[in-house]
C-alpha cells in the first residue's frame, strides 16, 4: 500500500512534466526533445538554490523561469531561424547538459541537509508520502487553473489556433512565430518545474536525470488520451495527471515482478512503442477486414450470377 | 470612384536560376475600386492562384509595387496583411482550426489585425455577436458554438470560413475556388452567402472560379489572365450580357488554344 501511494505521489509530480510535453506534442504539434534537458535543468537550479539557502518556494519558481528560457531558445531555433523542431530541440537539449552541470557544480547534488518544500510540508507532522501528495496536488492545482485560464486568453486561444492550423492562423493575422516560442516556453517551464519538485522528492538532482524524460512525458500523455478521448482542455489535463499515475503504477509492477531496473527504460521504450503505434494498427486491421467482407460480396454475388 | 487596390508591374518567378524555373506572373498590372467584385477565371497554369497568394502576401515577389488604400504593403509579411486583407482557400480545412470550437474560431477571426492579450479570449457579449452572425448562415450554428469545427461538414466549414473573413470587415476579400471542393447544393448555398456577405458588407472582392457561370454571374467585373498577364478585363454591362459560349470564345481567342477544359464549363 506504500509503494503504491508514494508511486501515486510520484505521478503527481511527473504529470506536470506530462502536461509541459502535451502543450509541445499535442497543442503545437511538434515532438519537443528541449525535454531531456530542461528537466534536469529545473531540478538543477531549484537544488542550487535550495542548498545556497534560498527558500524552496522560490527556488520552485525559479526553475519554472529556467525552463521557459531553455524553451525559448528552443522556439527561437525553431520559429525564427527555421530550423526543424525535433533538431531544435536536440541542440538545446546538448547545450543545456553543460550548464546543467554548471549549475550544479558536480554530477549531482544532494539536498539533505537543505529545507526543501517537501521539509517543509512535512514539518506540520505528516509523513513523507502524504507530504509529496499534498506538495504535488497542490502544484497541479495550481498549475491547471493557470492553464486553463491561459489557454482561453486571446493570446491563448492562439497559440492552440497555431499548432492547430498553421495557414489559418496566419491568415486572421496571428503572429505564428510568436505563438510558437510562447507554447515552447510555457512547455518547458512545466517541465522543468516538474523536474524541480522531482529533485525535491528525491532529495537529490542528478545531470542525467533527463534521460528517457521524454517517453515517460509521452507515455503518460498517450495513456490519458487512449482511457479518455476527445476532452475539452481542463479535463486533457487532469486526465494527464491520471495517465502519469497509471504510468508509475504500471512500473511499480514491473518492479515488483523482479524484472531487473536496468530493463526499465527498454519496457518504457517498448511500451511507448506500442502504444504510438496502435491508431495505424486499427486502422490497417478495419481495412483488412473491410477488403475481407468486400471479397465475400464479390464471392456472394459470384454465386448468386451464376444460380 | 475610389482605389482600393493598385497592383504594378507584379512580377514573380518560382525556382529562379534553375532547370525548373517557371515565370508565372509577367507584370501584372490592376487597379481595384471600391465597389469591385472582380472574378478571375484562367486556364491551368496562368497564375491565378500565384496572384492571389502574391497579394495576400504568401511570399515575397520579384518586382513590382502592391498597393492597399494608398499605403504601400509589398514589403508587409502576410500575418501583418491580414489586418487588411482575408481570404477563403479551396480546401475546406484550410480556413479553420478543426480541434478548436466555433466560437473559438470566430473569436480568433474577430482579433484579426488586432493585438491579442490576456483578456478573455470569448466574452458573453462576443457570444450574443457571434450568435447573430451565425443565423445569417442558415445553417443552424448558433446552437452549436461549443462544437470542434472538425465535426461539421465540408460546406459548413466554408460557409463558416466566408463568415470568420468577414467578420471584421477587411479592405480586400481573396476567394480562391472556395465552392470547386463542394458538391453542386453546397456550392450554390456558399456562392449565395459569398453574394449576400460581399454586398451587405461593400468588401472589394477578388474570386478566382473554374465555374464560367459563376464568373459571369457573379460580381460587376471579370478578368481573364493568361500566361501570367490580363488579357481580358469586362465590366458592367457588357459583362452582364456576356453568355458562356462567348466567354469560350474569348477564351479561345485571347489564349490561343482550343483546348477547354470540360470542367471549365461545367466545373
Amino acid at each position: 500500500m506504500d509503494l503504491i501511494l508514494s508511486s501515486i505521489s510520484q505521478g503527481l509530480l511527473w504529470s506536470i512534466l506530462a502536461m509541459g510535453v502535451y502543450l509541445t506534442y499535442r497543442i503545437l504539434d511538434v515532438a519537443d526533445l528541449t525535454v531531456e534537458g530542461s528537466f534536469p535543468l529545473g531540478a538543477a537550479v531549484a537544488s542550487a538554490m535550495i542548498v545556497a539557502d534560498i527558500p524552496a518556494w522560490k527556488a520552485t519558481l525559479m526553475a519554472f523561469v529556467a525552463g521557459s528560457l531553455a524553451g525559448l531558445v528552443t522556439g527561437f531555433l525553431h520559429a525564427k531561424l527555421k530550423i526543424p523542431a525535433l533538431l531544435a530541440g536536440i541542440v538545446t537539449m546538448t547545450g543545456l547538459y553543460s550548464i546543467n552541470l554548471r549549475i550544479l557544480g558536480q554530477a549531482n547534488l544532494t539536498l539533505l541537509n537543505s529545507e526543501t518544500l517537501v521539509d517543509k510540508i512535512q514539518a506540520f507532522g505528516v509523513d513523507k508520502t502524504t507530504a509529496v501528495l499534498i506538495m504535488g496536488s497542490i502544484a497541479i492545482l495550481i498549475v491547471i487553473i493557470l492553464l486553463h485560464l491561459f489557454f482561453n486568453t486571446e493570446i491563448g486561444v492562439a497559440i492552440r489556433a497555431t499548432g492547430d492550423n498553421l495557414e489559418m492562423s496566419e491568415a486572421n493575422g496571428i503572429n505564428v512565430n510568436l505563438t510558437k516560442i510562447l507554447g515552447f516556453m510555457i512547455g518547458n517551464g512545466l517541465i522543468a518545474l516538474s523536474g524541480a519538485l522531482l529533485a525535491q522528492n528525491n532529495g537529490y538532482a542528478d545531470v542525467n536525470m533527463g534521460i528517457g524524460a521524454i517517453v515517460i512525458g509521452l507515455a503518460s500523455v498517450i495513456i490519458g488520451e487512449t482511457f479518455f478521448s476527445n476532452l475539452t482542455f481542463a479535463k486533457r489535463l487532469i486526465t494527464l495527471v491520471i495517465g502519469s499515475i497509471i504510468y508509475r503504477l504500471l512500473i511499480l509492477a514491473a518492479l515488483e515482478t523482479q524484472i531487473n531496473p536496468q530493463d526499465l527504460k527498454l519496457i518504457s521504450a517498448v511500451f511507448l512503442a506500442i502504444a504510438l503505434a496502435l491508431p495505424t494498427a486499427r486502422n490497417q486491421w478495419n481495412y483488412k477486414r473491410m477488403k475481407r467482407r468486400n471479397k465475400e460480396g464479390e464471392l456472394n454475388n459470384d454465386r448468386s450470377i451464376k444460380n | 470612384m475610389t482605389e482600393v487596390l493598385k497592383i504594378e508591374h507584379l512580377h514573380k518567378t518560382f525556382e529562379a536560376g534553375t532547370l525548373n524555373e517557371n515565370h508565372v506572373l509577367k507584370g501584372i498590372n490592376l487597379n481595384v475600386e471600391k465597389d469591385d467584385f472582380i472574378s478571375i477565371i484562367g486556364g491551368n497554369g496562368a497564375g491565378k492562384s500565384t496572384f492571389l497568394n502574391s497579394v495576400a502576401g504568401s511570399f515575397p515577389i520579384d518586382y513590382g509595387r502592391i498597393i492597399l488604400e494608398n499605403k504601400d504593403i509589398t514589403e508587409l509579411p502576410a500575418n501583418k496583411r491580414a489586418k487588411y486583407i482575408s481570404r477563403v482557400f479551396q480546401d475546406t480545412k484550410m480556413g479553420t482550426a478543426s480541434r478548436l470550437t466555433i466560437e473559438e474560431n470566430l473569436s480568433v477571426a474577430m482579433r484579426r489585425g488586432q493585438k491579442r492579450g490576456l483578456s478573455r479570449g470569448i466574452k458573453e457579449k462576443d457570444r450574443i455577436f457571434f450568435k447573430n452572425e451565425l443565423k445569417k448562415l442558415q445553417l443552424g450554428l448558433e446552437d452549436r458554438l461549443k462544437m470542434e469545427v472538425g465535426l461539421l461538414s465540408g460546406g459548413q466549414r466554408q460557409a463558416l470560413t466566408l463568415l470568420m473573413a468577414t467578420l471584421v470587415t477587411p479592405k480586400l476579400l481573396l476567394l480562391d475556388e472556395h465552392t470547386a471542393a463542394l458538391d453542386p447544393k453546397t456550392s450554390q448555398m456558399v456562392t449565395e452567402l459569398t453574394d449576400q456577405l460581399v454586398l451587405e458588407k461593400k468588401i472589394p472582392t477578388l474570386m478566382i472560379t473554374h465555374n464560367m457561370q459563376h464568373a459571369i454571374d457573379q460580381g460587376n467585373r471579370l478578368i481573364m489572365l493568361h500566361d501570367g498577364n490580363i488579357v481580358v478585363d469586362i465590366k458592367e454591362e457588357e459583362k452582364r450580357n456576356l453568355t458562356v459560349m462567348e466567354l469560350i470564345d474569348l477564351f479561345q481567342m485571347k489564349s490561343g488554344s482550343n483546348l477547354v477544359d470540360d470542367s471549365l464549363i461545367l466545373g
